[in-house]
């Protein structure tokens, strides 16, 4: 199987003395949902920062179908959704992706296709026309993830895309998230919550800005011997600690 | 760096004030009310309102401007969408660019509406004409755009940002020559007037006031204004970083 995402030994320091990420090293499939798991403050952010290059690295390296993280020919290809809404409230959702588009370099002629195609798919048609800071909160979400697919790039990295939102919705983005997959995009999504941990491929779980486990969900349970990743999980932590 | 995105940035720009009509309002009327205020501040004294009311014709876009794109930026750099879009393929330089352009255009309107009370209404009469006048203006705010980008990176938060205005741009305000020639001041302060970027701005609006025609300083004085600028919106966008 191919490998998107090499991490080696990947050290990350913030503020000057905290490692958020100690040694990290993984190899991170191609064309799967790839879960970045642990409790708040474990490194999944950091991790996901370094990976679309956003964040400093103090060593180790980090490539990107073979490419160096944060190197400007991987821009137009990965789309990187904050933890933020990182969207404008004061613009509709079709402002919106319009600017968005033409910042990835969208050619003019195939923006308003591009933008009904992405308003169909997160069903937000209805709202094209809106003020993003008059909708609710599952729909501002839904609105960021729009502004992700633009383009629709092979890698996708997704801080806590499903976070606060009600299990219908969360539903729905699952099955967008699969269809994605499966026309070969790779998709990494952070949360804390274990329940979508078994929805993933692959699971990376981080403590303290360590991996913990890095394997699927079935293959995790059976190395454990319970039933759900969120008791292997809480296992692990056992028996690391 | 790309043309067509700095364009959509400027247009974006100025989407979100227009989505906004209240802080447009603003921007746009105030100037114009506290010329008027002004004028009968002066009442028994029209000759000196006649000389500052040009000056103050510049300093307006300038501070506008300066806090409008202070708190825009921080803003971006608050909500994410500054972190979204330094992963995108763009330049640093269209974000900055585009700004610029945006304000530009907005300060222009300003400008345009603040001329026509001074100018129109209240019958000041400037040597230099309206063209002078609106090229100064736009220039200063071009200043107060890329000095607001420069300094929206040392602010952590609004609270700071809006501060900004006073520390920085007060003691230029104090000293460029609006309230006291710039030669009674203690020379420490004259010094610092002659770096100070306001200084040149102001002047600008003083030459446009008393000649006819188009001086030699007039030109070093506009020019003084842009590099100003153009410096601080390059040194701008190197706070800007792609990796933190």
């Amino acid at each position: 199987m191919n490998s998107a995402i090499k991490i080696k030994n990947v050290t990350v320091v913030l503020g000057g003395y905290f490692k958020a990420l100690r040694k990290v090293r993984a190899e991170l499939p191609q064309g799967k949902i790839i879960g970045f798991i642990g409790p708040s403050g474990a490194g999944k952010t950091t991790l996901i920062r370094a990976i679309v290059g956003r964040q400093k690295i103090a060593s180790g390296e980090i490539a990107v179908f073979d490419i160096p993280a944060g190197s400007a020919q991987l821009r137009s290809q990965l789309s990187y959704m904050t933890q933020e809404l990182s969207v404008y409230a004061d613009l509709t959702v079709q402002e919106n992706l319009r600017y968005f588009a033409v910042m990835f370099g969208i050619k003019r002629q195939e923006i308003p296709g591009i933008i009904a195609n992405i308003l169909q798919v997160t069903d937000m048609t209805e709202y094209a026309k809106q003020l993003v800071s008059k909708l609710s909160g599952g729909q501002k979400q839904r609105v960021s993830l729009a502004i992700s697919l633009i383009g629709f790039p092979k890698l996708m990295v997704l801080d806590e895309p499903t976070v606060g939102l009600d299990p219908v919705l969360r539903d729905s983005i699952w099955k967008l998230f699969r269809q994605l997959s499966a026309s070969g995009t790779t998709l990494i999504v952070s949360s804390h919550v274990m329940d979508e941990a078994e929805r993933c491929d692959d699971l990376l779980l981080l403590r303290d800005g360590k991996i913990l486990a890095h394997d699927s969900p079935e293959a995790l349970c059976q190395r454990t011997g319970l039933k759900t990743v969120e008791q292997s999980f809480l296992k692990l932590v056992e028996m690391h600690s | 760096m790309s043309f067509c995105k700095t364009f959509a940035t400027a247009i974006r720009v100025l989407g979100q004030l227009l989505h906004d009509p209240r802080t447009l309002a603003l921007v746009m009327l105030v100037p114009c009310g506290l010329l008027i205020i002004f004028r009968f501040v002066f009442q028994g004294n029209l000759a000196v309102y006649n000389s500052i009311a040009p000056m103050i014709l510049g300093i307006f876009p300038l501070t506008t401007m300066f806090l409008i794109t202070s708190i825009a930026t921080l803003r971006e750099r608050t909500i994410g969408t500054l972190d979204r879009l330094m992963t995108y393929p763009i330049s640093k330089l269209d974000f900055v660019f585009g700004y610029a352009l945006a304000f530009a255009l907005l300060s222009l309107v300003q400008a345009l509406l603040a001329s026509a009370v001074v100018l129109g209404v209240l019958r000041v009469t400037v040597m230099g004409g309206t063209v002078a006048v609106l090229i100064s203006a736009v220039v200063a705010a071009l200043l107060g755009t890329s000095l607001g980008l420069f300094m929206s990176a040392f602010a952590t938060s609004e609270f700071q940002a809006v501060q900004f205005l006073p520390a920085f741009i007060f003691p230029q305000l104090l000293t460029c020559g609006l309230f006291v020639a710039r030669d009674h001041m203690a020379v420490v302060l004259q010094w610092f007037a002659d770096i100070m970027p306001l200084t040149y701005s102001v002047d600008a609006m003083k030459q446009v006031t008393l000649h006819s025609q188009w001086t030699g300083i007039l030109t070093r004085d506009l020019l003084v204004v842009v590099g100003f600028g153009v410096v601080a919106l390059i040194l701008g966008s190197t706070t800007i970083k792609r990796r933190e």
